[in-house]
């Protein structure tokens, strides 16, 4: 399996998701800069944390005009599976690959924890290798991960079943108290209605090994690597 | 010919930061204060001469980049 | 004198216009009239506005240590772990296998008391270029936070701040912070204390140095642009406050974290060719104390063009652009012919790039603008002459030591712990750290919360564990045991987790040196720091000291915040905090004299710190710590706890909250007041959990070395329970403990 990182200026976990990918594909993904404009042929396109141009203006706002997301939308839209992690996860939205957008936590602050996700389904590339409605421990890392979409796209998003984490207590329960930053529906993550772009707020790329404190992220670069090798 | 633009968001979305400051006012004493809505103030100095061509050129610059439009309304003034 | 005619006989170029020096000019600079004297004899005639600007900070105390110079030097500073002593960015200490860990750490008080977010964040950004123009990728960030009373109005605003800063500066440059203390006291109301550590990583053969050795090479400017920030911050970070501070706010200066994250990419990518002779951060007094320094140690002068330094504002004067403190800029020396490479790099990462002038076998530096010469000034003079003073001190007053007798009888021991463990001093640090990106680079092994932070050695086994420590109260009561107390605290938080302590650096954070008194309290508080560095073999490699940390004539508590590393081979050997699991023993290593003195226990009782601090007894602790970390790295520890603020049952209690696992403790029956005992802050002590077979066998191994080694209870369910004396549920402790800090600060 082919990965292409793509690394803006302020882009800071693109050796994180590096190592992660490194680890799950033994094959170092390639680096991209903003400025290229074709991402090399790759079986997966990741969008990786951080403050991509400060995340001045908008978080992520910049870097949906970089010159090599013309190239990502236009690989997404044939099919190619892109994962936008954090601030990719902002790029995304701001690059109308996905919907809706990611706003200044509830409590204003910058937030660095882990916290409990339910996988909503493991029919995708990324999830197969959990089990559906699992708990399971990913951190996040965020200031701007209050999800938000007008009442229309949250219907649409839950009814064909495109939230793919939500932000959960030990019970699995989406609770008020389980919602770190003040997402509808406690959402953390969710796919396009092909299935193959996903964003996330949560870093699963922080927690690939005991040593960390937990290897729930794992999994999913399992998935990728089974789905797409 | 200048150019300014006001980004607010929009009714209905939930404004963490003109909370915190009305919050803030109101631990201050100021009473009175209903709401709060922030949002950004963005200048530019533009070279047009044509007002209705840098209008437009400007509400292009809002749709594509300066907002969100998902969340965000803005206004133009330009003098 | 000798530099007089030293200087005009070198000189024989252009002279700047002088500027009509009055004598509240002199002040303005911050210069004394005893020190313009010899500014003047050095340059044998009077200065232009700008040399006049050039003095004065390159003489303030900020950049010259012109108070503390005489007592620094009796520093320890060697060792062979030691690759770079002070006097450069920053100290290096080897890590073996060809790798290093460069650090320091650097207060930024002032900045951030009258502008809390820019100010800690300025300070962050300032402490990460100081280690990454060394070569070094930073790999941790840690700090040391002092602020005023909870209950001050003030303070509130001053976390929030300083908090939002060192998260908005650290996160976006995607260094983990993993790391620091925080402390509350009234004294501190006027004169919060922000002091931000760095820690980095290099390649041994790749560390690069200030020195621009070598004629004619082309020095380089890069970065941001200059604009008309912080004039004069030097100065100000050297002078009292008073009541008009709040007319200072422009001189504090705007941090861009996304610049300097550029910066820092481009340097490295730089760093990776051999283009670089000499590199230097512009910090406080920018494009001066950067010029000077680099052409100092190479043994040239300089000659620059300011018309060619990048420029954010229009109709900047000389003097205004020498003691800029725009933030994001560096100083280079280059090879000549390796410019456009540089260049391509630099504009590829989007940062102005200009050569600015070059080395001249002259040792003067030269400034130009608009074709005329401003300063004109002998180099080795200006770094070497600043004033060195010895100034009087008045050594502390010993104290009495307390009584424990003297405190007033406690009936229930946990509701006093509770107390203590959900008020100022003890409550959970998360509402902090938990702002702070504590991850970011994926090699953060142990978290913030515990007695070291530690992170990976990226791609290795090793660990490197960092602790932030000093307790100003002790240095208050006793300057020499509060400064033992210090560098022993990190010693020891690093080697609770397992590793072995390597260096330290520091930041000596302090009143007015005018006064005897302040001026005692420093040489006090040296003089333990260097004898527990000896004793402990952990030198001094960086620091930093900030002086006339006073309002309106209140000094702060003396406060030598200590930074240190360690290094561990095998990160999977580190031990916590946290009692996971039930069944275990609980020991504790170290003798309890149950000393009352300065502790919490006391202020909670009496309202107030009195008397003497605990003792340090460096030997003792050098052999209670070795023992201690021999028997984690044998695997034998389940969990290891420093026992310090707050004694042994806050000790205990930060065990049971971590892993929330409670304990049952046997009932004290010895000879000191049973208060004491549980709450006493004696030194030298540490709680380790095994598994209840192996305690026996661990006491035995331990008392053989002399150590006064006793199990004193079992982990089991959820509550702190004392056999006969009552309990405490770890939820009750837990709400309290993580309640006070949002309560506050909400």
């Amino acid at each position: 399996m082919r990965a292409s990182v793509i690394v803006f200026p302020g882009s800071n976990c693109d050796r994180d998701i590096a190592v992660a990918l490194t680890a799950a594909l033994d094959q170092k993904p390639a680096m991209v800069w903003h400025g290229d404009t074709s991402v090399p042929p790759s079986d997966l396109i990741v969008l990786p944390g951080g403050f991509s141009f400060g995340d001045y203006l908008r978080s992520g706002a910049m870097a949906a005009q970089s010159p090599i997301m013309k190239d990502v939308v236009a690989k997404a839209k044939a099919g190619v599976p892109v994962l936008g992690i954090c601030n990719g996860f902002q790029v995304l939205t701001e690059a109308g690959l996905l919907p809706g957008a990611l706003m200044r936590n509830r409590d204003i602050k910058f937030l660095c924890k882990d916290v409990l996700l339910k996988v909503e389904r493991n029919d995708s590339i990324y999830t197969s290798q959990y089990k559906a409605g699992e708990v399971i421990r990913v951190p996040i890392a965020h200031h701007d991960g209050n999800y938000f979409a007008d009442d229309e796209t949250i219907k649409s998003l839950e009814d064909e079943g495109l939230v793919a984490f939500r932000y959960v207590d030990e019970t699995g329960a989406a609770s008020a108290a389980a919602n770190p930053n003040g997402s509808v529906n406690n959402i953390a993550g969710i796919y396009s209605a092909d299935m193959k772009v996903l964003g996330l707020m949560p870093h699963p790329e922080r927690l690939i090994s005991p040593a960390l404190g937990g290897s729930d992220g794992a999994p999913m670069f399992k998935s990728l690597t089974e789905a797409l090798s | 010919m200048k150019a300014r633009i006001t980004v607010t968001l929009k009714n209905g979305v939930l404004d963490p930061q003109g909370k915190a400051i009305e919050h803030a006012l109101t631990g201050l004493g100021f009473e009175g204060v209903d709401e709060v809505k922030q949002g950004k103030l963005i200048e530019l100095d533009l070279t047009d001469s044509d007002a209705e061509a840098a209008r437009a050129r400007v509400t292009e610059m809002c749709e594509k980049l300066l907002a969100n439009t998902v969340i965000e309304n803005y206004a133009i003034e330009l003098e | 004198m000798n530099e007089l005619t030293h200087g005009a006989s070198l000189d024989g170029g252009e002279h700047p216009e002088p500027v009509d020096v009055t004598d509240e000019l002199i002040a303005e600079h911050g210069l004394s009239a005893d020190e313009y004297k010899h500014l003047l004899e050095i340059i044998g005639r009077t200065p232009s506005a700008t040399e006049l600007g050039i003095f004065s900070v390159m003489w303030s105390e900020h950049c010259s240590y012109k108070s503390s110079r005489y007592h620094l030097k009796k520093l320890p500073v060697e060792g062979p772990q030691v690759i770079q002593g002070p006097g450069e960015n920053a100290g290096v200490v080897d890590l073996g296998d060809g790798q290093a860990a460069i650090f320091k750490m650097e207060s930024h008080n002032h900045p951030s008391f009258i502008e809390p977010f820019q100010g800690a964040a300025t300070g962050v950004g300032g402490i990460m270029r100081d280690v990454f123009t060394m070569g070094a990728r930073p790999i941790a960030n840690l700090n040391a936070l002092r602020f005023g009373a909870p209950e001050n109005a003030k303070t509130r605003h001053l976390v929030n701040g300083v908090v939002a800063g060192i998260a908005g500066y650290g996160n976006c440059m995607g260094v983990p912070t993993v790391g620091g203390e925080t402390n509350f006291d009234k004294r501190y109301n006027q004169n919060i204390l922000v002091n931000a550590m760095c820690i980095g990583l290099a390649d041994t053969d790749k560390i690069f140095y200030s020195a621009a050795k070598g004629v004619g090479l082309p020095v380089v400017y890069v970065g941001s642009k200059t604009g008309r920030d912080g004039i004069h911050g030097a100065t100000m970070a050297s002078a009292e406050f008073d009541d008009q501070s709040d007319e200072k706010r422009p001189t504090v200066q705007v941090g861009d974290p996304f610049t300097e994250k550029l910066l820092l990419e481009a340097c490295l990518e730089l760093m990776s060719s051999d283009a670089i002779i000499a590199i230097q951060d512009m910090g406080a007094a920018g494009l001066t104390s950067s010029s000077v320094e680099m052409a100092d140690k190479g043994g040239v002068g300089f000659d620059m063009n300011l018309d060619l330094v990048p420029q954010r504002e229009t109709g900047m004067t000389a003097y205004e652009m020498m003691l800029s403190e725009s933030q994001e800029r560096m100083l280079m020396v280059l090879k000549p012919g390796s410019e456009p490479a540089a260049k391509k790099i630099f504009d590829k990462w989007d940062l102005d790039f200009a050569v600015i002038g070059e080395t001249t076998d002259t040792g003067r530096l030269v400034v130009r603008q608009n074709g005329i010469v401003e300063a004109n000034l002998p180099v080795a003079t200006l770094a070497d002459s600043a004033p060195e003073y010895q100034r009087p001190f008045e050594k502390t007053a010993a104290q009495p030591v307390v009584a424990a007798e003297d405190l007033p009888d406690v009936e229930d021991l946990f509701s006093a712990l509770n107390s203590l463990m959900g008020g100022a001093h003890l409550c959970s640090r998360r509402w902090i750290w938990e702002q702070y990106d504590h991850m970011v680079m994926g090699d953060t092994v142990g978290r913030p919360g515990g007695d070291a932070a530690v992170v990976r050695v990226h791609g290795t086994k090793k660990g490197l564990a960092a602790a932030t420590d000093v307790t100003p109260r002790y240095c208050y009561s006793d300057p020499y045991e509060g400064g033992k107390q210090a560098v022993v605290e990190t010693w020891r938080n690093i080697t609770a987790v397992g590793a072995t302590p390597l260096a330290i650096t520091n930041c000596l954070n302090f009143g007015n040196p005018t006064r005897p008194d302040i001026m005692g309290q420093f040489v006090g508080c040296l003089e333990g720091m260097g004898d527990a560095c000896r004793a402990l073999d952990y030198p001094i490699v960086s620091g930093n000291v900030s002086l006339y940390n006073e309002t309106n004539g209140i000094g702060i508590p003396p406060t030598p915040a200590i930074g240190g590393i360690g290094l561990i081979d095998d990160h999977d050997k580190l031990t916590s905090v946290a009692l996971t699991d039930e069944g275990l023993a609980l020991i504790l290593v170290g003798e309890t004299k149950g000393h009352v003195g300065q502790s919490l226990f006391q202020e909670l009782l009496t309202g107030d710190f009195n008397g003497a601090p605990p003792p340090v007894d460096l030997a003792l602790e050098r052999r209670t710590g070795d023992a201690v970390r021999e028997l984690i790295l044998s695997g034998k520890l389940s969990a290891v706890h420093d026992v310090s603020d707050g004694g042994l049952l806050v000790a205990i209690a930060e065990m049971c909250l971590a892993g929330d696992v409670g304990v049952i403790l046997e009932p004290y029956q010895g000879q000191i007041k049973r208060e004491a005992y549980w709450f006493g802050e004696d030194q030298a002590r540490y709680l380790l959990a095994v598994p209840a077979g192996e305690a026996t066998g661990i006491i035995a191994e331990l008392s053989k070395l002399g150590l006064e080694t006793s199990q004193i209870g079992l982990s089991s369910g959820k509550e702190i329970t004392i056999k006969g004396g009552g309990s405490i549920a770890l939820q009750t402790l837990r709400t309290a403990h993580e309640g006070y800090l949002p309560n506050l600060l909400a």
